[in-house]
């Protein structure tokens, strides 16, 4: 198509060299002691392993520059592995290169496309089959027969649907409700507005019944973290502002975004970072989303104190907490 | 005749008796494979899955794939008496009481990394050289659904162990399944039996990475294999290569002993990383719970893009009758990835498209003859590349001082930018190797030696280059862009002008080429 | 306390406690006991304070103000405490070698002696967070290594990372490794909460947590390479890196060399 211009020649495949192990008997001799060395490395890296396995306790500890004080066992134990395997591979691979043939062999590709007349003859059986079959002409058959195969695909979607229960509400709601202490997390104590000082944070959690255990497909929607700031810092409207105690402010630690725990409150900048996809909210701003890929700020828990002093929820999450769903308002 | 040979002919006579095996045996014996270094990527890929099966089934002799709550009473100190789930416990008993676990346990982890790293490669290769032209393009989207059925096998197998990196990376699985319009919060409670984490996921997943994807690899790689046996290896251009031939060593015994030896190579090399480099350190990460985040919290090398590309993704949700769509996790998540995986896959179609050759090919072509292909791979490449430097923003910011906010708006800016700009940077280098190989061919090799001329003038003496030489560097096909006249023989408008128009566009861009040095060109210039 | 520290940033009552506090230094004995675990007489004490004011007044007020009161470009000292002096002077965070986002951890400019006597008399003129004696620094009778794990991960390794490596924040600043950080200085961070770390009340973690989580931080920094080089304990990132240079650089290598002709 293209080579209408007379191209440069193929000068063909050039001459074969010979190696000096196919004219030097030394050579091949030489070559022949290499690989069984290599495969003798290879014995030696076993007894390695099996050395370490047996008589190198899993406590011990050897310096290695670089690696540093590591545990003898699983170094000696690994790199006897590995020598065991390395070293049979590096003495095949040197066996073929050296000794065995190396004379490039020259075969013919085949074309892929069949003979017309092969072609022909699928056609004709495929078509004689098909019209033995009755497959052009009962029409009833090959309907019901769709229809039953498109329905038997449905079987396994429908004896799939037990895998869980519907979402409900579930994704709405926590175990945060009115009155509900908010606990340390871990400890379990509950918190009075006077153990934060000014630019202390808390991670919390609801309280639940003494010996209840936590679930934590619970933790992963009740994780509170607690801040306080002076009150004068926030820059919230009356009905946010009136969510806080005395400085202290409380968000949902699940990221809106994709839930991952949002807990690097940077004090000085009164901003909160989430590790996962550096979302940054400003806490100050009811956790405004100030950089990064979400979209909403995180919900902040509405708290108060009750008669004993100690922190409680005010009232229940006014929107649900983490990443968003289809069924999400807003 | 010895004993042994003896014995070996009855062997074979009584096999081939009953499935008339020798005759097959005989034909592939002498198959011929071409030796490259590039041609043993996929290899290390294949390799690397034999070497996870392999120690992966040590792994399940005593992983105990449970989310049920255990106290922790192992030998590790600094965890014990903690509430953990048994798969986080057994992995660490696997870790510190099982002599070679902590081994196996590296090694398979590194075996996986290196798996996809050689997919990955090995995908270079194939894309760069042409090797997915016809026939190849069957195998080439089996390729593309090794490497996707790979990032989804390898995150279930960074998962199972339940420590809190893993179960980071599960929390945003799951947000990327809740956030799918209509069906998003149905289906991640059927996949997680309830609300997140639950207790079903990883027995679930367990039974998917150890069974049912480890058999649609199996099963794809068996039909990967035998097309390549069965359509020959291609190979690189060179003197007494043609499309009609394969030039190499044969199956036995020389192919089989490099072959054979370079599989324990790789199992070598991988026991040597699972002896001196710690992975996946799930002791010092700890158990998963919802509550608790390491910073710097990453998934593997082969998702890492994909975080990235989550990561700088705009704030972006819509909410329209009471309803979410979170344009932040979609477009990142599913969209984008969506489109760059089926275009991959699509290539070969595409390209034959743009250039109209529907011929086979079993010569490979070399990247810089091929300069729009080339420079596309680079470009997407680049595209990932970025995505990926933004995947370790903060490791990368904190080791290099810098700033994460600068590397997002870096790579917010770069990754429009930056692939373009790669775009045309390697085409224009593709087509300076063109012109100088054509200079090559026409004036030979410089020397470094200069002579004076009997004027006084210095010029460098160059060497004609070899016969070998000039065929390799102008044996390429080059084709004109096709002719595509809107208005056909009999003077009518063809239909679908606008298609023909971008298909001519493209298929001149396609062609873009230095014209190669010819037989006349090479006569002219001697007798000059 | 926490009105105090509420009210301590506040202009006015500056000199009100600057005078309240020399009142009292007759009371705050156990303040400058703390830092040495032995009881110092009076004129000691008052001989530190001059020692700590002469240093104050040559390395700090530059910044910080005659009266701690603070500048532009520093924070008022008022009431921060002898810890946060013992803790920023101690690691050689101050005196500030350059302004950045960040002032880093380096080599400490003053002594021992200078950093108490510093401490004593920042301490002497307003109260706040007191430098813990080692009989409450003794981690390894107090804490337990486990619960220290379960509460670092809860509440620093979102910021220090998973092994106390340390991790980064926004525009630049960064949590830094918590990995040979003295008790004291560790106990103190958690109280002060220097810079961009919050505090950590005692209440919601008690001392005894405290220990418990100094601790685990020790233990993690004694622990050997238990799966070979360490990569830096920073997760992935550094694993992935090493795939693609050692790995595939080994493999490849071997690749080549199997490819080659022998001679």
């Amino acid at each position: 198509m293209s080579n209408e211009i007379e191209a440069i020649k193929d000068p063909g495949l050039p001459a074969h060299v010979h190696r000096r192990a196919d004219t030097d008997p030394k050579a091949a001799l030489k070559a022949e002691r290499q690989v069984a060395i290599l495969f003798l490395l290879s014995a030696l890296g076993t007894l390695t392993l099996i050395g370490s396995y047996f008589f190198i306790p899993q406590d011990a500890f050897i310096f290695f520059p670089v690696l540093g004080n590591t545990n003898a066992h699983q170094l000696f134990l690994g790199l006897g592995m590995a020598a065991s395997l390395f070293f049979i591979g590096m003495g095949a691979i040197h066996w073929a290169k050296t000794l065995m043939p190396d004379e490039e062999v020259i075969i013919q590709r085949h074309e892929f496309r069949s003979e017309d007349e092969d072609r022909a003859d699928l056609i004709a059986t495929a078509k004689a089959g098909a019209a033995a079959a009755g497959l052009g002409r009962r029409s009833l058959i090959k309907r019901s027969l769709a229809l039953s195969l498109g329905l038997v695909g449905l079987s396994p979607l429908i004896l799939l649907r037990d895998l869980g229960p519907l979402p409900g509400d579930e994704l709405k709601k926590t175990s945060w409700k009115a009155g509900t202490r908010l606990v340390t997390d871990p400890g379990d104590r509950p918190i009075r507005a006077d153990d934060l000082e000014v630019g202390a944070v808390a991670q919390t959690l609801p309280q639940i019944g003494e010996g209840v255990h936590r679930k934590l497909s619970d933790i992963g929607k009740d994780a509170v973290l607690l801040i306080r700031l002076r009150p004068e810092e926030f820059n919230l409207d009356a009905e946010r502002l009136s969510w806080t105690h005395e400085g202290i402010i409380a968000f949902s630690k699940i990221c809106s975004h994709m839930g991952c725990a949002v807990a690097l409150y940077e004090q000085q900048t009164k901003h909160l970072l989430c590790p996962c996809h550096q979302s940054t909210f400003d806490v100050t701003r009811a956790a405004k989303v100030i950089f990064g890929p979400s979209a909403r700020p995180l919900p902040q828990l509405a708290i108060t104190v009750d008669s004993e002093g100690y922190l409680i929820a005010k009232q229940p999450f006014s929107e649900p907490v983490g990443p968003s769903f289809w069924e999400r308002s807003s | 005749m010895t004993a042994s040979e003896r014995i070996a002919g009855t062997v074979a006579n009584y096999v081939d008796e009953r499935t008339g095996a020798a005759k097959w045996m005989k034909k592939n014996l002498t198959k011929v494979f071409p030796d490259h270094w590039s041609f043993l990527l996929g290899e290390i890929a294949l390799y690397s899955f034999v070497i996870l099966l392999l120690s992966g089934t040590f792994l399940t002799f005593w992983f105990d794939p449970s989310q049920r709550e255990v106290i922790y009473d192992g030998s590790y100190a600094p965890l014990k008496g903690l509430e953990m789930s048994a798969a986080y416990a057994s992995t660490l008993d696997i870790s510190f009481e099982i002599r070679g676990g902590l081994l196996m346990r590296q090694i398979h982890h590194w075996a996986a990394l290196i798996f996809m790293a050689a997919i990955v490669v090995h995908l270079m290769r194939v894309y760069f050289t042409g090797a997915f032209r016809k026939p190849r393009e069957f195998n080439w989207i089996i390729g593309v659904g090794l490497l996707t059925l790979g990032i989804v096998e390898g995150f279930l197998g960074y998962s199972l162990p339940d420590d809190l990196l893993s179960g980071t990376g599960i929390r945003i699985a799951e947000a990327i399944i809740q956030a799918l319009p209509v069906v998003g919060s149905y289906l991640a409670f059927f996949t997680f039996g309830g609300a997140f984490p639950g207790e079903a996921f990883i027995p679930r997943i367990y039974t998917v990475h150890v069974l049912l994807l480890p058999g649609a690899f199996l099963a794809l790689i068996t039909v990967h294999l035998m097309l390549v046996w069965y359509q020959k290896h291609t190979q690189y251009p060179g003197p007494g290569r043609t499309e009609k031939n394969v030039v190499g060593y044969p199956l036995f015994p020389v192919y089989m002993a490099k072959a054979g030896g370079f599989f324990f190579i790789v199992f070598g090399v991988t026991a040597f990383l699972g002896a001196v480099a710690s992975i996946n350190p799930i002791w010092l990460y700890g158990p998963y719970t919802p509550g608790q985040i390491s910073a710097g919290s990453q998934p593997d090398w082969y998702m890492g893009w994909l975080d990235g590309l989550v990561r700088m993704a705009p704030p972006l949700e819509t909410y329209l009758f009471g309803r979410t769509i979170s344009w932040n996790i979609l477009i990142p998540g599913l969209i984008v990835p969506g489109i760059l995986f089926t275009g991959m896959a699509l290539y070969p179609f595409i390209e034959s498209w743009m250039t109209g050759d529907k011929r086979e090919h079993h010569l490979l072509d070399r990247p810089r003859n091929a300069p729009n292909r080339t420079a596309l791979g680079v470009m997407s490449l680049t595209f990932m590349l970025v995505a990926l430097i933004n995947g370790g923003n903060d490791i990368i910011a904190i080791t290099f001082d810098l700033s994460i906010n600068q590397i997002m708006w870096f790579s917010r800016i770069g990754i429009f930018v930056l692939p373009p700009l790669a775009f045309v940077i390697t085409k224009r280098l593709c087509l300076s190797l063109q012109r100088a190989d054509r200079d090559l061919v026409l004036h030979g090799r410089e020397t470094g030696r200069l002579v004076m001329m009997p004027h006084g003038e210095f010029v460098e003496v160059h060497e004609p280059i070899s016969p070998e030489k000039a065929w390799l560097l102008t044996q390429h096909e080059q084709n004109p862009p096709l002719a595509l006249e809107e208005i056909d023989l009999r003077g009518v408008r063809r239909p679908g002008v606008l298609k023909n128009k971008l298909r001519a566009r493209l298929s001149k861009a396609h062609a873009v080429a230095i014209p190669k040095v010819t037989a006349e060109d090479l006569k002219a210039i001697e007798n000059h | 306390m926490k009105r105090l520290s509420q009210f301590r940033r506040h202009r006015i009552v500056a000199p009100l406690l600057l005078v309240l506090a020399l009142l009292s230094i007759g009371t705050t004995f156990s303040i400058a006991g703390a830092a040495t675990g032995e009881p110092i007489t009076a004129a000691e004490r008052s001989a530190l304070i001059d020692e700590g004011q002469r240093i104050f007044l040559k390395g700090c007020s530059s910044c910080h103000g005659i009266n701690l009161e603070g500048s532009a470009i520093a924070p008022a000292l008022i009431g921060v405490g002898a810890a946060s002096v013992d803790f920023q002077v101690g690691t050689g965070r101050m005196p500030v070698a350059d302004m950045s986002v960040q002032i880093a951890r380096k080599d400490p400019v003053y002594n021992e002696k200078q950093v108490e006597a510093l401490a004593v008399y920042v301490a002497s003129l307003a109260l706040g967070p007191e430098i813990p004696g080692e009989e409450h620094l003794n981690y390894e009778r107090d804490g337990s290594t486990a619960e220290g794990g379960e509460l670092f991960r809860t509440n620093c390794a979102m910021c220090h990372n998973f092994a106390g490596q340390g991790g980064a924040l926004t525009q630049g600043k960064y949590a830094p490794t918590v990995m040979g950080v003295k008790a004291r200085h560790i106990y103190e961070v958690m109280v002060t909460g220097p810079q961009s770390m919050p505090v950590f009340s005692d209440k919601t973690i008690t001392p005894e947590e405290k220990l418990s989580i100094i601790k685990w931080i020790k233990a993690a920094e004694a622990e050997p390479q238990l799966g070979g080089a360490s990569l830096g304990r920073v997760g992935p990132v550094t694993e992935g890196l090493l795939v693609w240079t050692l790995g595939l650089g080994l493999l490849v290598g071997v690749a080549v060399w199997l490819a080659m002709k022998a001679r």
